[in-house]
């Protein structure tokens, strides 16, 4: 008979690869972000609208919120299971946070798509 | 076997007020503070992306909003734990890749994400809130 320990190595690497991937794609972002503002200075509306209606950073852009998403919902469910023990309590709070997640995606998706 | 190690007697100190945490150690809380303070403010902040992008009209109610200066105290901080998450995060990337895990570059290296994402955080302030 095989003894199976079922907490064994492996079952947290995807996750961790994952957190850092996405970390990675928002801090290419962010100095995507900072070098356009820095270089455009927008200070009106249509100068601000046409950085985000851009393609390329229309791309950029929903491609940060999707890793965002995904890498807050690791780390967020990471903090629950260090402070909250009562398992149902978890349960509620990681289902909760999933399902706001899932909404910010179709929002920020909608807020890009009518650019 | 490990249980033999585990029962050992070794020095403890729980008196949490007495142990002065290494800057490294408030890096790494800060980390996850500034983590999960932006999950929370996440609504709010897609709001305000949303009412900069939507229209001129809600551009300018959106300036307006950050127009007080409560509001730009908070948004300052906000930035800055954005920032501190920013740098910290890439400190992270490098010590997993076995790059200044040596007590000493340790150290160094959270001194150097303080002063960078504080720079960071009031160049992005001046740029954007004044
Ligand atoms: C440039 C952007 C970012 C980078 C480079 C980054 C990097 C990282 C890294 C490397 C970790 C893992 C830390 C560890 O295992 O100890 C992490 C954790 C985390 N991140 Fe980010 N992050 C970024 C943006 C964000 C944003 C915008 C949020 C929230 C809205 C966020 C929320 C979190 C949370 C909640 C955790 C878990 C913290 C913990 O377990 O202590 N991150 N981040």
């Amino acid at each position: 008979m095989i003894n199976r320990i079922v907490v064994g190595a492996g079952y947290g690497l995807k996750d961790w690869i994952a957190q850092r991937a996405t970390a990675l794609v928002m801090a290419v972002y962010t100095l995507i972000l900072l070098a356009t503002l820095g270089a455009l200075s927008p200070s009106s509306y249509e100068a601000w609208r046409a950085i985000f209606a851009n393609g390329f950073m229309q791309f950029m852009t929903f491609l940060f919120f999707v890793s965002l998403f995904y890498h807050v919902w690791i780390g967020v469910r990471d903090i629950w299971m260090d402070y909250v023990k009562p398992d149902g309590l978890r349960l509620v709070l990681e289902i909760a946070t999933i399902a706001a997640l899932v909404g910010y995606a179709g929002w920020a998706a909608k807020i890009l798509w009518r650019l | 076997m490990a249980e033999i190690a585990i029962k050992k007697k070794r020095p403890k100190n729980l008196d949490l007020p007495t142990i002065r945490l290494p800057l490294p150690g408030v890096l790494s809380i800060l980390h996850r503070i500034s983590g999960a303070v932006l999950f929370l403010l996440l609504p709010v902040l897609l709001w305000l992306f949303q009412q900069s992008l939507a229209s001129p009209e809600t551009y300018a109610a959106a300036k307006a909003v950050t127009g007080s200066f409560l509001v730009k105290l908070i948004l300052l901080g906000l930035i800055w734990l954005y920032m501190h998450h920013f740098c910290a995060g890439i400190r992270y990337l490098l010590l997993d890749l076995h790059k200044g895990i040596d007590l000493q570059s340790a150290r160094f290296s959270s001194k150097v994400v303080f002063a960078v994402s504080i720079a960071l955080t009031l160049i992005v302030g001046a740029k954007v809130l004044l």
